[in-house]
Parts: structure tokens; C-alpha cells; sequence
């Protein structure tokens, strides 16, 4: 089945099957910056932004996107960069693999929340996961870049 | 203008934090047929028959293979180096499965869907064995796990003994002078014993593993891989399906993560033989639960450990007898329990005797495999551990027994030699550079340890404890390891490093950069960094054993010297003088003796294009031959709920002797990382089986790493003055010693805070609340 909606500023057609999840949908039309990393809706590497909320494209049926505005890093490539600055300026990108569902969902907290505490942004992204940094380090970093004493 | 010991980033960060598509699955092409593994549902058994006539007949099917298809060859998915301290014992596919999750057969289909759809096509008919499912009943139990052996290529040096489960035997007993070991237990006025169990713990690598494969316009094999050791791959795959390693080559992208996982071949074998043999593209990604339960996992291990010593405190001799769970097939085997002894003894090195006498066991179970700190985690679980229970019975200060005896700077262990020259021990190598005492003060300062020791009331039902431990582990493997490098100097005055060094995150790439600048004494800004291609890039046994910065960086130094030299070489031809009367500021040479100027621009283009074409292209190489480990002590506060068990750590200091950090930005944010999954090993991680031995805790769902909302922990991180003259710049490594601390110090800790000492991993609030009771109950 074919569904309509928008990515990355563009309006798009897509061919999809109806248990498809939005994450495969994606990958197979080139959007690789969305990652995979379980099947439970567990470590956060499929976030992308669905009408400027984080959600993740795993669990997310392709079917149900129809019509809405898909944001995928691909298309914040300036704001994830200047997200993403903070995080290899405090040595935390690491293997990478997490970084861009990471950032994706700091580049939604920044819309949702202006003044966060260091209790808020632990909260806002606990369901990104990360191996290597064991988070203190993400953590100075995103509160560097939100202006968090 | 010096660029190591720089904070510098990650040069290939921006691309990783902006989503730049360049990891395995993201660069695979798009025809490639999809593999998928039909996975045993038993423990233990062996296949009468299996039937893929149905699934064959699945429109999109391209082959099913099983194991009448693959070529006989026992070998070892070890991913160590040549030759692999392993029996081999494995085949890509077997008539046997040895654990649930063991591979049945290959699927190879146009998509997902359909290579799903012939997997339940396939009909196996099994004759279901017993499985061995406890580690301390296997050896010597009815089932014998291994019983087709004489097919195997056995590792002598190992002394497997497939009959009784044993996948290895390992021991030494050693005495400074004529007095053995028992002897001097009597004559100690403390002997106290503690057993500790750590549990299987997962690697839980973002990344899962994934390998694609296709064959070049020459016919050759072209593995592009998720690993961690890209030569071990070519000769090991070459080996498992009758080929040589010329016809293979193995190119590694950018790595999500691996912390030992990726040592282990995984993904490899299974889109290699449907490429062999349908000549098309394919390539398998393995799922979490695939990754969860068909990956490696950290060996679980029981250490009984003795310790004799003097009322002063005087620690004289250590015993330990280690059982470890090896899983289905003997990976690393020795390799991880030999270190839990040799590398953890050197801490004390002033005893009279050391012992050690273990096992691994075959079990059906998931097999164990490389993990970050490789044997040396569990040894320091059981030696710290011990050590901080000889304070409790001595009541001593933990912090002043360890003062009282510990390993300095220019003394001896025969831990270095077991670990180095094998069984040379008549002479014993030196610590050349060691940190411990530094790191012991400064991490009491950091955590407050003369206020805080023992613990403090925080309210009626919160206590704070503190407690610590001290950690080591090696450098690369001395006498095995080895690695090199090549600097190629470019038109316009740029310079390449290939390397066959594995970044997977660690930020290798990096800090080799900043030693190969110091050495060739130019800019880091000159250099362009591109590893690892077996086909284009030098060898390098890979990212694993804490070798990269240290044996790789000693290579990097070594071509770097031999670039500097050409350099001169070809500047004193090119300005018609002699290389003496040349200086170098790093960007250009002047010649003394004219006052005439070549730049490094100029040059490059120079020797690259016309008449005076000349391409500089270095190797350097390295083999280790010293332990040169690093130290450190890890101090934790902790704070027990004794109403609900739960046990937060507000604070944890590290203190690293890891030589000199080449670049302290990245030790700190790896030591970092160590310290927390060494946290999640303490208090939080488990792999559960059931009594078939089905793994329960199958996805990130059911088996829980730490998240954010987990830590809260003020976390110090600070790194000795030390400088170890064998190092590359006084480097030593970093990677797996500060994983190792955390659990003996948090198990202490706990014991300050409340007298309950736990010594099964994990220290859950469960565990906690139980022997509060049990203790309230006394």
C-alpha cells in the first residue's frame, strides 16, 4: 500500500507494507542516519522527530504516519551538528552508534523544554541507551549545551 | 606543537553525531540476499535427520544449507591470534547443537520475509540429550558435551579433556624460596577463605554483529564486518570453509561498540558460504535476541580464594582455585582464566606464594567469550575481595593494607613473567612504572575516605559506606601481540596512516594520529587516518587485550621515526645537501649551510609528480615484550536503603595509572564508561536461563544495562604522574583495567555501610534485603 507524508521537508509516496515499522521504512529509502537497535523499544537509536516530538520509528507502523511530518537527522544536519559539537567536544560520541537517536532527542527536548534541570534532561532522554559512556559525560555535555549550571 | 597528551576530539566524531552513513549495515548493497540462521530450540542434541525440500520450494528462496553442505573443518571462532590458544571444536554448522540458539541450518532468501517463511519449512528431527546446564555440576557429568572429538584439533597447551566437559586445566605453584605454599599458610597468623561468583554478563554492544559479503571481479571474497579483529576474520574464515587466506579480504567500517564481543566471529561465516556459493551479495544482521543469546557472554566464574598473613597486616601467600562456565564451545578458554591469577597476584607482590589451579567447563549453555577485562574482572572481584575481608578480620584500614603491600614502582611479580615469557620465571620482570601509591592518596583525598570510613547514618533507614579496591591489568599480550603501521607522505605535504588497528570507538584512530605527528615532529592537522582494510592497511592482531595504544602506538613510533628519516633523505636531495646540515620545524626544511627553504607543500608535490618522483611509504612494527600494566584504585560511596535494598552510588572516584594519557579527554570519558559497566556487572546485570537452558532475559528489555535514570553518580576521574619508558610516549593502556574495580569496591562498601558482605554477583536489592534479615536474625 502506498502512504503520503512528509520527511525531511519533502513530500513523499511511499510504498509500504501495513506491518511495516516506520524504522525499516526509512533505512530501505535511504534515511540511514536512523539506527536500529532492539526490538523492544528499549535503546532509543530509532528516534526521529513526528511532528517535532521524538518517537521511536521502531515502534512507530509506517501506516500510521500517513500525512504527518517525518524529521529524520538527515534533515537538522545544522542542528545536529551543533548538538552533536557538544557531545565530541566533552569526548562522548564514542563508537557513534547511539549519537544521532541521541541527538534527535535533544534537538526535541530543546523545543519542549527551555530551562531543563540536570533531574529534567536525565528524565527526557533515559530511554536512550549508551554502552560506552556510561552517561556522566553526555550528561556535562548537554547541560553545556543547554546552559545548565 | 606537541600533540600527544592533547585533549583533541575524535576525528571521525562530527560524522558519527551528525548520522553520516557508515556502519556495516548502512553501506551493505541492496540486492544482497538476506541470511537468517534456523536456531536449535534445545540445549543439547543431535540432528537424525533435517528435511529442507519445503523451504527450498519458497518462491525467493536462493539456498538452504546445513551442515552435510559445509565443508568438515573444525576450527576456533576465538578471533585470537595465530595460533589460537583454543582446541578447535566448532564447525560453521555441526550435527550436534550445543546450546538453544545453536546454529541448524543456513537460510539465504531475497528478503526477511521469505527467508522467515523457509525457516519454518525446515524439518529437523532431533534425538534430545541432557543438557548440562550447572557450571559446578559439568565436569565429569553423565553428558558429555563434546562426544564426537576425535575430529577436533585439540590445543595441548591447554590440556582440554572433551570426556570430562574440561574445555581447559590451568595451574601454577610458586615460592620464593624453599618454603611451599602450605607451609607458609601455617605459619601465618591469619588464614581466612572467601568464594566469590560473578555472573554472565552481556556485552550489549549497540551495534549488533553484521557482516556483508560478495565476491570481487576476481572471484575473491570480500567480508565487510562489524569486528573488532579484521586479520583473525581473513584466516579464520578462509580456514572454516577450505579456503586460503588470499582469497579473502576484510574491510571494517566504523564499529557501533564491541567490548570484546566482536573479537569472537560471529556473523561471518553464515553470508560467506551463501556468497561462496551463489557467487551473489549477502548479508546477515543479527537481531538483539540473536545478539543476546548467540553472541559471547563474560565467563561466570567461581573463585575460592585463601590468604594467609601476619597480625601486621603482612600479606605472605594467596590461593585460588577458579571454576569458569566456558558455555558450548572453548573460545577463550585459558585466555581468560589464566589472567584472573597472574594478572591480579602482581597487586601483592611481596607474598612468599602464590597459587593457582582451575578449570573452564563445557556447559550448554551460550559460549563464553572475550569481554572486556577478560578474566582479569572476575580475578580482581575475587583478590580485592579477600583483601578488603583480611582488613575486616585484621581491623585494618582497607586503604592501609593495600599501602602495606601493594607492588611499587621498580619491584618485581612473577605475575609479569607468567603473563609474558610463560614459564620462564627465573628471572622476574619489573614494574617500571606503577602508580599505586599515588592513586591510593589522591583517591582517598577525592572521596573523603578519612571522613567518611566506614560509613555514616544519612536516616533511619539510609546508611553511607565506603569502600575500594585496586585494579590492574596488561598492555597487549607480550611475545603475541604484535602490530604495524604505514605513513605514506602526499602531494602537498599530507600524510596517510593506514593502520590495521580496529577503532570500535575507543578513539584509536585518533590517538594513533597524535603519536604518529610526534614522531614524524609534524602537525596532527597533516595527517589523515584510514583503518583497516586486510587487503590495503598493515597487520595488526586488532582492538582487543588492551593493546592498541600501547603496541600499535609503539608501531605508529617506530614508522614514525622511518618517515622522519626519508624525509631528510629526500629534503637533502631535493635542496642538494647534505641531510646534517638540515633543520626541520615541522613544516619546512632550511638548509644551514644556504639558507635555502623547502616546505613540505612544495616537497610533497615535488616527490610526487616529474622527474623527481619518489613516494615515501614507512612500515613500522612492534612486538611486545613487557607486562607494562597499568593501575589504579577506584574509591565508591554508597548508599543502602535498608528498607528496600536498594543500593544508589552517589560517588565513585578513579584514579588511572596509565602512563601518560595520550589523550586525556578520551582516557577520561573510556574510564568513565569502564567504571559504570563495571557498575552494571556489580549491581545490576544478569543473564538468566531456565532449567532447559533457554536464556530468559533475551532482549535489552529483560536484560537490563544501566540507563540514565540509573546513574546518578558524581563520578571523579584522575590520572597518575607516571611514565612508562617501554610505552609509546610513556603510554600504557586503558581500555579494560577500569572496568575491573567496581564490584569488590561496592561489595565493600555495602559491608561498611550495613556488615552484610555479598559475594554473588549481582548485588541486588533482593540479595541486600535477604542478608539484612538474615543478619538482623544472627
Amino acid at each position: 500500500m502506498q502512504i503520503k507524508l512528509n520527511i525531511n521537508g519533502s513530500d513523499k509516496t511511499l510504498d509500504v507494507k501495513p506491518h511495516e515499522f516506520l524504522v525499516e521504512v526509512l533505512r530501505e529509502n535511504g534515511y540511514l542516519g536512523v539506527k536500529k537497535g532492539c526490538e523492544t523499544g528499549n535503546c532509543g537509536l530509532c528516534t526521529i522527530l513526528i511532528d517535532d516530538k521524538p518517537v521511536l520509528s521502531c515502534s512507530y507502523l509506517a501506516v500510521r504516519a500517513e500525512g504527518k511530518k517525518i524529521t529524520t537527522i538527515e534533515g537538522v544536519q545544522a542542528e545536529a551538528a551543533e548538538v552533536g559539537s557538544f557531545l565530541v567536544e566533552e569526548g562522548v560520541d564514542q563508537c557513534g552508534y547511539c549519537s544521532p537517536g541521541l541527538v534527535m532527542t535533544i534537538i526535541g527536548m530543546k523545543k519542549e523544554i527551555e530551562n531543563p534541570t540536570e533531574d529534567d534532561i536525565r528524565n527526557y532522554l533515559t530511554n536512550n541507551l549508551c554502552r560506552c559512556t556510561g552517561y556522566v559525560g553526555q550528561l556535562r555535555a548537554i547541560k553545556k549545551l543547554m546552559g545548565v549550571e | 606543537m606537541k600533540a600527544v597528551n592533547k585533549p583533541i576530539s575524535k576525528i571521525d566524531g562530527m560524522g558519527l553525531v551528525t548520522g553520516k552513513p557508515v556502519y556495516t549495515d548502512d553501506l551493505a548493497p541492496k540486492d544482497a540476499l538476506i541470511v537468517k540462521i534456523l536456531r536449535s530450540p534445545h540445549a543439547f542434541a543431535k540432528m537424525k535427520d533435517i528435511d529442507v525440500s519445503r523451504a527450498l520450494k519458497v518462491p525467493g528462496v536462493e539456498c538452504v544449507l546445513t551442515w552435510k553442505d559445509i565443508p568438515r573443518i573444525p576450527f576456533t571462532r576465538s578471533g585470537a591470534s595465530f595460533p589460537e590458544p583454543a582446541s578447535y571444536d566448532s564447525y560453521i554448522l555441526d550435527e550436534y547443537v550445543r546450546y538453544v540458539g545453536d546454529s541448524v541450518a543456513i537460510v539465504a532468501a531475497v528478503d526477511e520475509e521469505t527467508a522467515e517463511k523457509a525457516m519454518k519449512m525446515i524439518k529437523v528431527d532431533y534425538e534430545v540429550f541432557e543438557p548440562v546446564i550447572d557450571f559446578e555440576k559439568a565436569i565429569d557429568h553423565p553428558s558429555v558435551i563434546h562426544p564426537d572429538h576425535k575430529n577436533y584439533k585439540p590445543n595441548a597447551i591447554i590440556h582440554p579433556n572433551f570426556d570430562r566437559n574440561v574445555a581447559c586445566e590451568y595451574e601454577y605453584d610458586w615460592s620464593k624460596g624453599d618454603k611451599g605454599i602450605d607451609e607458609i599458610f601455617a605459619e601465618c597468623d591469619v588464614v581466612i577463605e572467601n568464594t566469590t561468583y560473578n555472573q554472565a554478563q552481556e556485552h550489549a554492544m549497540m551495534e549488533t554483529h553484521r557482516s556483508y559479503t560478495y565476491k570481487d571481479m576476481h572471484g575473491r571474497l570480500v567480508i565487510v564486518s562489524s569486528t573488532q579483529v579484521p586479520f583473525h576474520v581473513r584466516r579464520t574464515v578462509a580456514r572454516s570453509l577450505g579456503m586460503t587466506p588470499d582469497q579473502v579480504r576484510v574491510i571494517k567500517p566504523r564499529i557501533g561498540g564491541g567490548f570484546g564481543a566482536k573479537q569472537n566471529l560471529q556473523a561471518e561465516f553464515y553470508p560467506a558460504a551463501v556468497t561462496m556459493r551463489t557467487g551473489k551479495p549477502a548479508k546477515m544482521i543479527f537481531s538483539r535476541v540473536e545478539n543476546t543469546i548467540c553472541g559471547t557472554t563474560r565467563h561466570r566464574m567461581r573463585i575460592d580464594t585463601k590468604i594467609g598473613a601476619m597480625k601486621d597486616g603482612t600479606i605472605r601467600a594467596i590461593d585460588m582455585e577458579v571454576l569458569s562456565d566456558q558455555g558450548a564451545y572453548g573460545e577463550h578458554s585459558k585466555t581468560t582464566l589464566a589472567p584472573a591469577g597472574y594478572k591480579t597476584i602482581p597487586l601483592y607482590n611481596k607474598a612468599d606464594a602464590y597459587r593457582f589451579h582451575g578449570y573452564t567447563a563445557y556447559t550448554n549453555l551460550p559460549t563464553a567469550g572475550a569481554f572486556r577485562g577478560f578474566g582479569v574482572t572476575q580475578g580482581i572481584f575475587a583478590t580485592e575481595s579477600i583483601v578488603n575481608k583480611l582488613a575486616h578480620e585484621l581491623d585494618m584500614d582497607p586503604a592501609v593494607i593495600r599501602e602495606k603491600n601493594m607492588l611499587k614502582e621498580g619491584e618485581t611479580s612473577v605475575g609479569f613473567n607468567l603473563s609474558t615469557v610463560f614459564d620462564d620465571l627465573s628471572e622476574l620482570q619489573t614494574a617500571e612504572s606503577c602508580g599505586l601509591e599515588q592513586a591510593v592518596k589522591r583517591g582517598k583525598e577525592l572521596i573523603g575516605w578519612d571522613e567518611k570510613f566506614p560509613k555514616k547514618e544519612v536516616s533511619s533507614s539510609k546508611v553511607r559506606g565506603v569502600g575500594m579496591a585496586l585494579s590492574m591489568q596488561g598492555s597487549g599480550i607480550p611475545n603475541i601481540d604484535s602490530a604495524s603501521a604505514t605513513i605514506r607522505f602526499q602531494e602537498n605535504g599530507f600524510f596517510t596512516l593506514l593502520l590495521g588497528a580496529t577503532d570500535i570507538g575507543t578513539g584509536s584512530d585518533t590517538i594513533l594520529k597524535q603519536i604518529a605527528a610526534d614522531a614524524i615532529g609534524i602537525s596532527e592537522d597533516r595527517i589523515r587516518v584510514f583503518s583497516s582494510d586486510t587487503d590495503l592497511t598493515p597487520f595488526d592482531v586488532g582492538a582487543y587485550a588492551s593493546s592498541t595504544t600501547y603496541v600499535t602506538g609503539n608501531a605508529v613510533i617506530n614508522a614514525g621515526k622511518l618517515a622522519r628519516e626519508e624525509l631528510f633523505k629526500q629534503a637533502a636531495r631535493l635542496l642538494e645537501t647534505d641531510v646534517d646540515s638540515l633543520e626541520f620545524d615541522g613544516d619546512k626544511f632550511t638548509d644551514k649551510k644556504s639558507g635555502e627553504v623547502l616546505d613540505l607543500e612544495h616537497m610533497g608535490t615535488k616527490l610526487t609528480y616529474g622527474k623527481f618522483q619518489h613516494q615515501i611509504e614507512v612500515t613500522g612494527s612492534y612486538v611486545p615484550y613487557k607486562a607494562a600494566s597499568p593501575y589504579m584504585a577506584c574509591f565508591v560511596e554508597v548508599e543502602v536503603d535498608t528498607e528496600t535494598g536498594i543500593v544508589e552510588v552517589p560517588n565513585m572516584v578513579g584514579v588511572v595509572d596509565c602512563g601518560t594519557p595520550i589523550n586525556p579527554k578520551l582516557a577520561k570519558v573510556q574510564t568513565e564508561g569502564g567504571l559504570i559497566q563495571g557498575l552494571g556487572l556489580a549491581l545490576i546485570e544478569k543473564i538468566s536461563y531456565d532449567s532447559r537452558g533457554r536464556m530468559t532475559t533475551d532482549s535489552l528489555m529483560e536484560y537490563k544495562i544501566p540507563s540514565r535514570d540509573d546513574i546518578k553518580t558524581n563520578l571523579v576521574v584522575e590520572f597518575t604522574d607516571t611514565y612508562e619508558p617501554t610505552g609509546p610516549y610513556g603510554a600504557k593502556s586503558i581500555g579494560e583495567i577500569v572496568l575491573n574495580p567496581t564490584p569488590p569496591a561496592i561489595q565493600d562498601a555495602i559491608y561498611n555501610a550495613t556488615g552484610i558482605w555479598l559475594t554473588d554477583l549481582p548485588m541486588t536489592p533482593e540479595k541486600v534485603l535477604k542478608a539484612l534479615k538474615e543478619k538482623k536474625n544472627k
